[in-house]
């Protein structure tokens, strides 16, 4: 197979040595069907093993290795070489906070993630051991993309409103709550309403829809965040007119 | 080993700079000031027609002045291209329509959304007597 030197121009970033971030070059030479990860890790492996950042599956499943890549942020297991130029700039993740070169700190969206309670909450009893709650393939079908979520944070990287606002919610997190209010098992709606509703919340999205054009999982955050400013205005009047309507 | 993270600023001012995607959207919001002007334009039409019908002529011709007609010939293109497309667009992400299993393809909801579109308008130039 053919190879090709590709320059790739990664940052660095040292907490112990560095004041600030900045770039160092390497030349990689790649097969035709490498994605940027392979060519990360052959820096890794062969020319500078002091590089530092997060990968695992290799597949687009553990949602752990997205980076920018020429700017964009996306899995570098997705990204082939093949459709890039010959000089590729990787820098970590836009949004976050820099734990050490191509790392980032992710504690604020696992946070807000726990905030939203991403989980059936049950108001009844719960049920007998040998039962079980059933859905219909219609009801699974109203938030089936949802799930699909990776939590690999591209999404929070791509959004405007999180990088100038650091207590907006944002798309991963708000998805979620709206996969489980979605859910016909679920019956925690008004749980998640004061999070959600609230300033930080949906209200915060002003809809650019970066979030959906880089999710590498197509779950569409943007529209989830749409959905539920529907869902939040006719819930408010619902309450307005006094048709207590919690029917989650 | 200690943690110190680096936190990359952002700037408040200049960051839709940052690729294509965020300068179409600010292309959009500032539909806005588009839609200001029109409010006040519609304040302005209606405290002529109260005032006087002499100051409501004097309203009406002003609106037919060339410049004023290009103006408006060009609002209309930034709206059609920076408001009415892309949202008409987005409006199956906002109400999408599932029957039984299947979720009805965007394309009906986008096409009711012109169709909706045309009829309003036929109504109005209608109602306004130009058809």
């Amino acid at each position: 197979m053919r190879t090709r030197q590709l320059e790739l121009e990664i940052m660095r970033y040292d907490p112990e040595k560095d004041k600030a971030p900045w770039f160092q070059n390497y030349t990689v030479p790649c097969l035709e069907d490498w994605v940027i990860l392979d060519a990360i890790n052959y820096v890794k492996d062969n020319l500078d093993t002091t590089l530092a950042y997060r990968w695992s599956c290799h597949m687009m499943v553990c949602g752990s290795c997205g980076m920018m890549i020429n700017g964009e942020p996306s899995l570098t297991c997705k990204t082939f070489i093949r459709d890039l130029p010959d000089k590729v700039r990787i820098e970590p993740l836009e949004n976050f906070p820099i734990e050490r070169d191509l790392v980032v700190v992710l504690d604020d969206v696992i946070q807000k993630l726990y905030q939203v309670q991403p989980y059936i909450i049950r108001k009844d009893d719960p049920p007998a051991k040998d039962k079980e709650y059933i859905q219909t393939p219609a009801a699974l079908a109203k938030f089936k993309q949802l799930t699909m979520c990776i939590n690999c944070m591209i999404c929070y990287s791509a959004c405007p409103q999180y990088g100038l606002n650091k207590k907006f919610i944002g798309p991963a997190a708000l998805t979620m709550a709206h996969r489980y209010n979605r859910d016909s098992r679920d019956q925690g709606k008004s749980d998640r309403l004061n999070i959600l509703a609230d300033h930080d919340g949906v209200w915060d999205c002003s809809f650019v829809g970066a979030c959906s054009e880089v999710c590498p999982k197509h779950v569409d955050p943007a529209a989830a965040i749409q959905q539920m400013k529907v869902d939040g205005a006719l819930e408010f009047w619902k309450q307005k007119m006094g048709i207590t309507g919690d029917k989650s | 080993m200690s943690r110190q993270p680096y936190i990359r600023p952002m700037s408040t001012t200049t960051w839709y700079m940052r690729n294509g995607r965020y300068k179409v959207y600010v292309l959009r919001e500032l539909t806005s000031f588009l839609v200001m002007f029109y409010s006040f334009l519609m304040i302005f039409g209606l405290a002529a027609l109260a005032a006087s019908p002499e100051r409501w002529n004097a309203f009406l011709a002003s609106q037919q002045s060339t410049a004023m007609i290009i103006f408006h010939g060009l609002a209309l293109l930034y709206f059609l291209f920076f408001q009415t497309f892309p949202w008409f667009k987005l409006a199956p992400k906002a109400m999408p329509v599932q029957v039984g299993e299947k979720k009805l393809p965007d394309s009906y909801i986008i096409i009711g959304h012109y169709v909706a579109w045309a009829v309003v308008s036929i109504f109005i130039f209608w109602l306004v007597g130009v058809i």
